[in-house]
């Protein structure tokens, strides 16, 4: 006999596996999609992974898109694990963008150390002040929150657009010969550059450092603290929460705040380690926010699964700049991140269900017979 | 006011309402047999690359052409419609990420861009684009000619697809099976309604109607195609079904007035007022906003129209 049944836990070898399984289907599928549309898949990926690691500067570029996603991807992390929506990472991100980039501007000059400190706390509270407006509105009102942080990701890139191109903003340069011609943010003092490490010819981002400590201390909070059970109790079961007197409005504020947070310092990053200009058209384009998604997706919602998968997707998105033209389209970056979404999330069913050949073992009526509701979606 | 800014606003509303009008009422199906889809800007953009791609290069008769292409846009935006019914349905994967993965996978750097760039029509100015019909030889009738009388054939199509939905869902038994689908699905897989069917059939006819909104974009309001042209009206369009209470006349409401808004800075504009582009720009957002709180804190409170079932998978009963 053969039965389909529910694994009840999902064991650790397949949290490893499905990831993995997932990025080798999503290969073969975006192949073929490339066989189809006329190009050479294995031409390709060789190319991609040339642009991505072996090529001169490759891993540099790399590391370049992976801090904003490691950021932004710890931020959907924390807050799809339970199950707050926030899919407004783009947003909190240019306004940590607009924040950091204020308090660069204003303090340029500032002893180097308290200088980063100042500007990874105006990106962070920024973005964090940005995704308060969908926290509260969910926890308060029951807003939807997907729909909320998603309109505020339009308004926020609008509202970098007004800093720049149509206002005499603090942000803007109003005096050198080429901001004339055409609108431009002002350059932070070179003094302001956060610092990289030097590691032979690659470059790791400052940025990239402070990531990986936070997404050790996110895990930290998520297994070892009362906040963390609590959130993790809310994401597996809000009644359950609800039953034993958790705040889960609190709760839905704090996630919020700390997703706003972390996306807002993608933003800091993109001033201090990369851009050192406020400057909407480039942040707008590279939409780390929604590939965020992809990244936490891929990472199964794990904060140190996301340093690695951050490295994976901004290998990808270099690929896709690096190689942007007639060989390999922009729009094949997006494809291959959606067929990689959906092959995790195929996947993560495979492994929700085993097949077990010979006898059914009997098992306790009642106990397991209350299927459909307990299938967390 | 005087009544030319009046019509020009209320042509612009109708113009830039019509996609969110076809785009919300098949959410509004899909969601009421309880399959939130998030992939409505995805479907969009690819209904919009595809009708672009085949009136451009389909030859003969510009009506044959038009009709191809308003076909294609269909298909296209229910075969991304499929994939999502399939992991939601059949799968059972949580809902909201698999419709977001739908809008990366064909979104603004996804599928569609792609295909834009294959089919090389990213600098082409169309040829066959839809024109406004002169209904009855009425057009020249002050206000009502050129608000309703001098529409092209999309809008008038729209509003018989609104006036077909709302009588599906509200006079016919398929109409009520899909409401007890989205309500409660044990109860109506009890009566013998095959519910896995009906959640099927409701999400690919819903990305059918997403692929017609986007292709209003390419046929009528601009003759171009370019990489995210719906400049996130899925999402309005998403939001619209909950302001509407999964109500199609409420919808078209919701949908002109969005409409109305989004061309608002440019009506303004050309009559002489002078603020930042992108404070008219934001408004429909912050709009959406501001309703989606209003809708939450009074009306809903009683939970008017939001299916029961609405993002919950339904697992048979089998022991």
């Amino acid at each position: 006999m053969i039965a389909i049944e529910r694994n009840l836990v999902t064991p650790r070898w397949q949290r490893v596996a499905l990831p993995i399984v997932s990025l080798v289907m999503a290969s073969i599928i975006a192949g073929i999609v490339l066989a189809v549309s006329g190009h050479d898949p294995i031409g390709t990926y060789q190319q991609i992974y040339a642009a991505s690691f072996t090529a001169d500067g490759a891993l540099t570029a790399t590391f370049i898109y992976a801090t904003p996603l490691l950021f932004t991807g710890l931020g959907v992390a924390i807050a799809f694990r339970m199950h707050v929506w926030n899919i407004g990472g783009e947003g909190q991100l240019y306004m940590g963008a607009v924040g950091a980039s204020g308090v660069g501007l204003l303090c340029g000059g500032w002893p180097l150390p308290i200088l980063i400190v100042m500007m990874a706390l105006g990106g962070a509270l920024a973005g964090l002040a940005w995704a308060l407006i969908p926290g509260l509105l969910r926890a308060y009102l029951r807003t939807n929150e997907i729909l909320v942080s998603l309109m505020l990701n339009y308004v926020a890139g609008l509202f970098m657009y007004y800093l720049i191109y149509d206002s005499t903003s603090f942000w803007r340069d109003l005096t050198s010969s080429s901001a004339l011609v055409f609108p431009q943010g002002k350059n932070l003092l070179p003094s302001s550059d956060w610092p990289g490490i030097l590691l032979g010819s690659f470059t790791l981002p400052f940025g990239f450092v402070l990531g990986a400590v936070l997404a050790v201390l996110l895990l930290a909070l998520f297994r070892f603290t009362r906040f963390g059970f609590e959130m993790r109790v809310m994401g597996d079961s809000p009644a359950a929460a609800n039953y034993a007197g958790m705040r889960t409005r609190r709760t839905i504020v704090a996630v919020m705040a700390l997703s706003g947070a972390l996306a807002g310092l993608a933003g800091a990053s993109q001033i201090g380690d990369f851009g050192h200009v406020l400057d909407p058209r480039g942040l707008e384009q590279a939409g780390y926010g929604y590939t965020g998604i992809v990244v936490a997706a891929l990472a199964m919602y794990n904060p140190l699964a996301v340093v690695i998968v951050s490295i994976l997707i901004g290998a990808l998105t270099n690929a896709g700049f690096a190689l942007q033209g007639p060989t390999f389209p922009i729009g094949l970056v997006g494809t291959m991140e959606g067929i990689i979404l959906f092959s995790v999330l195929g996947g993560e069913f495979l492994g929700r269900y085993r097949i077990r050949f010979g006898r059914a073992p009997a098992r306790a009526p009642g106990l397991d017979d209350e299927p459909g509701a307990e299938v967390a979606p | 006011m005087n009544a030319d800014l009046i019509v020009s606003i209320a042509v612009s509303a109708i113009a830039y309402g019509t996609p969110l009008v076809l785009a919300g009422l098949g959410e509004l199906l899909a969601e009421r047999s309880g399959v939130l889809n998030l992939g409505v800007e995805g479907m969009m953009l690819m209904g919009a690359v595809t009708a672009f791609f085949v009136s451009q290069t389909l030859g003969g008769p510009g009506l044959a052409v038009l009709v191809a292409a308003i076909i294609a846009a269909a298909l296209a935006g229910a075969a991304l419609a499929l994939i999502h019914a399939f992991l939601s349905i059949t799968v059972r994967v949580n809902q909201i990420v698999s419709g977001l993965a739908l809008t990366i996978f064909a979104g603004t750097i996804g599928l569609s861009s792609y295909a834009g760039q294959v089919w090389g029509v990213g600098g082409q100015h169309g040829v066959h684009q839809l024109v406004k019909l002169d209904v009855l030889g009425l057009s020249d009738v002050p206000v009502v000619g050129p608000i309703l009388l001098n529409q092209d054939a999309f809008v008038y199509f729209s509003w018989v697809l609104v006036a077909l939905v709302t009588f599906y869902l509200f006079r016919t038994r398929f109409g009520l099976y899909l409401r007890a689908v989205g309500e409660s699905p044990r109860s109506a897989d009890a009566m013998g309604i095959n519910v896995t069917r009906y959640r099927y059939v409701h999400t690919i006819i819903g990305g059918a109607f997403a692929g017609l909104g986007g292709a209003y974009f390419t046929l009528a309001i601009a003759p171009i195609w370019t990489d995210g042209l719906t400049a996130g009206d899925g999402w309005i369009a998403i939001a619209l079904v909950i302001f509407a209470f999964w109500r199609p006349d409420l919808l078209v409401v919701g949908a002109y007035l969005f409409g109305a808004l989004s061309s608002l800075g440019f009506t303004l504009q050309t009559h002489g007022v002078q603020l930042p582009s992108e404070f008219f720009s934001s408004l429909p957002y912050i709009m959406t906003v501001v309703v989606l709180a209003a809708a939450s804190t009074t009306l809903a409170r009683r939970r008017i129209g939001t299916p029961a079932a609405l993002g919950v998978p339904y697992v048979r009963e089998e022991s």
